[in-house]
Formats: structure tokens, sequence, C-alpha cells
């Protein structure tokens, strides 16, 4: 094991780097250039030893992951933003292909107005992919989770994509030490894949080709049945991490003081790493509440969200917007409770754009919910929170 | 090589789910014999898409895979390089497109495989429209044909589809159509033992597009070729050599015929004749012929 100080973009490229993949087909955007960058770095020295295909657009990215991968190897990508939009056609087809890639994204602001700071609007607007989404909140976090994605993503009964964002500039382009495990104990925890079908000139088969309406829906209920036990597998691959690495950064949720908790704050990305320091914060003033940061939004953790719900009041902030209904994580969570549980649940939009949330930040919106003035729904900053 | 010596092994299986007389069948069962079972194909929407047959059947003896419209040749790209990483680099790796997936929404990704020098042969079957979607236009349709989106006769000349490729100064490109058989293997076995990116259209008339009986597909592809409307020919690091009757017209050996010997048997056509005859439009088409061959004299000769 050594220590590396660094960016969460090259540390993202490391671990992708040491996962490796056969074919890293990529396409710059702010703010996932070093990403790549990194990877081509990495090219050159000699490290990666695949194939790294410049492609002319994101689209083709993914494209050229999903034609990599269908021959049966590993392959990785990471885009933001625009260029993540640009692949949802081939986001869906890829999982319902059932295709193991990796992808980081670096969440970004969609514009317009040309916007590179952080919101998580880019992957939110994935949800429906059938991609498992991860939201890493940490450099280090970044590291494990690309790895542990790969087992995730290419065991038997998942054989899905995984997207794992992190929030621009916040962690993409700030560095913190990381711990990198050695390369053998890498190659230990992710042996090479081994794929469910391949394009394989002595077994032509043909794949993708017209289905009818009973066997397609199988392929959906199949997809759904490989999310569910994305939701057992995840928690398994973070205790034998632990096991190995010695670090844990949650299962599907990551829970902070939750224990005694009246209230529990739920969160994502770096707005979760912020709010341990505002419930250690309210904690000093008296106020029993806790933190469940969300890691994992698909598979999202319905059963364990619901099991706060019978301890504590549950407040959501969400860094995104689903215009005309309220933030992502809000939904769900309120979903995860509705005819199991009493708990309230509070939403908040917060940081949008890019604009700056701080422990003091999330403190306010807090206390406004615990002092019983929280409407269930607001915007925060814009409402006197 | 003669059709009669050609090799007797069929990758394109019986019961396919294309139209009677289809072409495309045709250029796929020449592209199975040409290129051999060691070949995987990466197929975008396209009429090939159904031609495949239904899920959990197929009429393709070669590994295949569907991609979304506009990115069969990035997939191929994904696909050449994965098998490259695995040491298989005997492998044929095919992108096969419409007309609709190459001239218009997979122009980007093809011009960025072919930039890159994706060591893939990328075939288009040239049927001028889009066919599988109900015969709609694409840039490969010619100017005052009919089609569900252009009723009156389109307005437009087609997109010289050849140029674009020519610019990328890849190793191989060729034209050739489905009436010349023994032209399409030749071109399509050469291409297989070319490096790098090769692209070859084949003409492929499409009996309900453009609105002909089923059994004359073949003579609407010899037509297309002896009245000029579609050139043989093939490039190989930047030289071009025309083929068959196209180098006869080019050299001005025989006369192209009237392209109303082709237009008059299409009914996509038939606005240009009925209830009269359209002078001035099918002048415009014969025009615009003439120029594109005193354009190929002026380079090529």
């Amino acid at each position: 094991m050594s220590v590396m100080i660094d960016t969460g973009n090259y540390i993202a490229a490391k671990a992708a780097v040491m996962a490796r993949p056969a074919v890293v087909p990529a396409y710059p955007i702010t703010p996932q250039t070093t990403l790549v960058e990194g990877i081509a770095n990495y090219v050159k020295t000699g490290e990666f030893k695949g194939e790294y295909i410049c492609v002319e657009s994101e689209h083709s990215a993914m494209a050229a992951c999903i034609g990599a991968s269908a021959t049966g190897v590993r392959t990785f990508t990471g885009t933001s933003s625009h260029g993540l939009l640009l692949m949802h056609e081939m986001l869906h087809w890829a999982a319902l292909a059932r295709l193991p890639i990796v992808m980081c994204n670096i969440n970004r602001v969609v514009g317009p107005g040309w916007n590179i700071w952080t919101d998580e609007n880019d992957s939110i607007s994935q949800r429906d992919t059938g991609w498992i989404q991860f939201y890493c909140s940490s450099n280090q976090e970044i590291f494990d989770t690309v790895i542990q994605s790969f087992k995730l993503a290419e065991h038997e009964k998942v054989q899905l994509p995984v997207m794992i964002s992190y929030n621009a500039f916040i962690l993409s382009h700030t560095s913190m030490p990381v711990y990198v495990p050695d390369q053998k104990d890498v190659d230990n925890f992710i042996p090479k894949r081994i794929p469910k079908w391949k394009l394989d000139v002595d077994n032509p088969i043909t794949f993708g080709n017209i289905i009818l309406p009973a066997a397609y829906e199988k392929v959906r209920k199949d997809m759904q049945d490989s999310q569910e036990y994305a939701k057992k597998l995840i928690p398994e691959i973070s205790k034998e991490w632990k096991k190995q690495f010695g670090r844990h950064h949650g299962d599907l949720l990551e829970l902070y003081k939750c224990e005694d908790a009246g209230y529990i704050l739920l969160s994502m990305g770096a707005i979760g790493a912020e709010s341990k320091v505002s419930i250690d914060n309210l904690r000093k003033e008296g106020i029993k509440i806790g933190l469940a940061r969300v890691r994992c939004f698909r598979p999202f953790p319905r059963e364990e969200v619901l099991k706060l719900g019978k301890q504590a009041d549950l407040i959501v902030i969400d860094r995104n917007i689903s215009v005309g209904m309220e933030g992502a994580v809000f939904t769900e969570v309120k979903a995860a409770l509705y005819n199991n549980s009493d708990a309230k649940a509070y939403g908040f939009i917060a940081g949008l754009g890019g604009k700056d949330v701080t422990f003091g930040d999330i403190e306010k919106m807090c206390k406004k919910v615990v002092n019983g003035k929280a409407k269930q729904l607001e915007w925060f900053g814009f409402e006197g929170v | 090589m003669a059709i009669k010596n050609l090799p007797r092994e069929e990758c394109y299986l019986p019961g396919s789910a294309a139209c009677p007389g289809c072409p495309a069948t045709m250029a796929l069962r020449i592209t199975f014999k040409a290129l051999g079972k060691n070949t995987m194909m990466i197929v975008p929407a396209c009429c090939t898409a159904v031609i495949e047959s239904l899920h959990p059947h197929t009429s393709f003896d070669i590994p295949t895979m569907n991609i979304a419209f506009e990115a069969a040749a990035a997939g191929a790209s994904g696909v050449e390089a994965g098998l490259r990483m695995q040491g298989k680099t005997d492998t044929t790796v095919v992108a096969w497109a419409g007309d609709g997936g190459t001239y218009d929404i997979g122009i980007q990704a093809l011009s960025g495989a072919l930039e890159r020098g994706t060591n893939f042969i990328y075939i288009c079957y040239n049927n001028e429209i889009y066919s599988n979607t109900g015969i709609q236009r694409s840039g490969a349709t010619p100017y005052g044909a009919w089609t569900t989106t252009t009723v009156g006769g389109k307005t437009e000349f087609r997109k010289e589809m050849g140029e674009i490729i020519q610019a990328h100064h890849i190793p191989y490109a060729a034209q050739t159509c489905i009436a010349y058989p023994e032209d399409m293997y030749k071109k399509l076995v050469k291409a297989k033992g070319i490096k790098g990116p090769k692209y070859i259209e084949i003409m492929a008339p499409c009996p309900p597009g453009w609105r002909f009986s089923m059994e004359k597909t073949v003579e609407m592809g010899t037509m297309a070729v002896e009245t000029g409307a579609w050139a043989l020919y093939e490039v190989e690091n930047d030289k071009v050599t025309f083929n068959g009757k196209s180098k006869l017209i080019l050299e001005k050996k025989i006369e192209r015929k009237p392209i109303e010997d082709w237009i008059k048997h299409q009914g996509r056509f038939r606005h240009l004749f009925k209830p009269k005859k359209d002078v001035k439009r099918i002048k415009t088409i014969e025009d615009h012929i003439d120029l594109i061959w005193e354009r190929y004299r002026k380079r090529h000769l």
C-alpha cells in the first residue's frame, strides 16, 4: 500500500488503470478532462496496457464501450454533464445489453447558461437508464468505489453497468491523500471478467434483434431483479473491502451518529461529507441528529431508509431538482416511507448551479426543521432559511 | 470470379424476415461468402435489424450485435479494440448500415472511426431512403424522387458520400451494386485483405421503396449503373479506378443510357411522367448526372 496525494480525477484515473480494463474509449469534457488525461499519461508510462480510444463524441465513447464489452473484456470511461446527456441513449443500451461497463461521471451543471460547477442534475436525469449509481464524498471513496464497482458490475447475478458520480471541482480538482493498495491485491479483489455473453465466432449468436413484448418485459424484470440483488451484494463487497484494506465508506447508506437520533439528515456527494461537521456542531447544541449519506442512489436503499423512518424524522438535502416536483432523493425517501412509517420528511433544494453549501448552511436547514418552522419543501437561500 | 465458383458455404440462413426481392439479402449473402465465418457484424437500426429475424432466432450464422442508429462505426471501433486486446486479430469486423445510418445520423461516428484508423470494413447498403421506417427521404435520396417526406419529389440532390469518404484518405473504398455480384465479391475480398479502415457502398434498389416490381431488383441495379446514376469504382490509397460499365462510361467508350430508362420503371418518379411528362425536372436529373461524370473525368482520367 502507498499514499498518493492527488485530485479526484487523477485518483479515479489511477483506480481505473489498476482495474486493468482492456479498452477505455473517452472524450474530453470539463471537468472530467484530467481524468482522461490521467489515463492517457498511464498509456505513455506503460502502466496502462489496454487500448485507449480517442473517440469523437461521448455518444461514441459509450458505443465503443458497448462494442468492446460485448467481446467479453473489461471497459471503463468517464464523462460529465452534457457528455453524460449525449450518452443517454447508449446508457440505456449498455444496461439493456447487460454489459458491466464502469464509468465515472463528474457531477456538473447542465446548460444553458454554460456553467462548469457542480450539481447532480446530469446524473439524476439518467436515473432510469438501469445503471447502478454511486455518489462519492471523498477522493478515497472514489478510488475504493471504482475498484469495488468492477466487482459489483461483473458479478454473475448483477451484469449491469455502474456509474460513479462525484462533484465537479469540490472533488474532481481537489487534492487529498489517498491510500492506494498494491496491484496484486487489486487483481485478487477483481479477478478477470467472466462474461455471461459475448461476440464469439465459435458461437455465432445475434444479440439485440427484434424482441416481442412478453420477452422484452422479462428483460426488464430481470434487470430489476439484478438491481435488487445488488442491494445485497453492495454491503458484502464493502465488508470484504474493509476486511482486506481496512476502509469502509458505508453500504448503500453511510450512517453517522444515527443510533439515538430523532432527526436524520440524508444527502449525497460532497454535501454528505460536509454534513458530518454540521451533525457534530448540532449535537454540541443538544440536538439529537444523525446523518445517512446516500452512497448508492440506484438501487435505492428503500429498506434502510424505512428503518430510519421508524426512529426519526427525515431531512433531505438535494443538490438537484426534478422540475415540477422536488429533489430526487426527497421523492425516493418519501416513497420508501409510504404506508409503513409515520415519520415526517422535509426536503431542501440547495447548491444548484454550484452554489456553495457550507456546514453552517446545513445547520441552518436542520435547525429550521427542528424548530418546527420548515415547510415540506424549501429552497435554501430563497425563503429566509 | 464467376458466380458458379463462389464459396458454397452460406452464413445467410433461410427464414429471414426480408421483403421479397430485397437487395440487402443479396448483398448480405455475397458479403458472408466473401468474408467467411471469422467475421463479426455490428448492425445499427436499418432493414437488416428486421432481416436478421426475430429473437430468439437469427438468420445469420456469424456473431451479430445490434446497436443504436448513429453508433455502428463507434461500436465497431470498440469491438475491434476488444478483440485485438484478446489477440484475436484475424476476425473481420464489419459495420453494416443503411444509407440513413451512414449519410445522415451515423456520419459523425463513421468519420471518427475512419480518422482513428479502426481496422474494419464499413459497408453501407444504399437504397436511397429510410426504408425500414416506411420510405422517408435520406441524404442519399436522388433529386425528384418521391418519398413519404418528399411528397412532390425531392428538391435537393443527393450527397456525394464517395467524396466525403475519399477526403479521409483511407486505404480502401469502393462503390459496387447488387446487380454485379462478382464485382461486389471481389471488392469485399480485397477489403478483407487490407489493414485499416475500409468503406464499401452497395447500391441496393428497394422494390417497395422505389415502387417497382419485386422481380426487377437486379434490373434496377444494372440500369442504375448503365444510366450513370451509380458508378462502380474503387479507391486504393487515393488512386481511383472505375470498374465494368462505369469504366467504359468514364472513358466514353460507351454512352451512358438516358436516365429515363431507369426512372420510368420506378413508381417513385411517376409524377415526372404522369399526368404529363415533366421535361424540366427530368432534364435537371440528366444534367446533374452529366455534371458528376464530367467531374469524374476531370479528376480520374
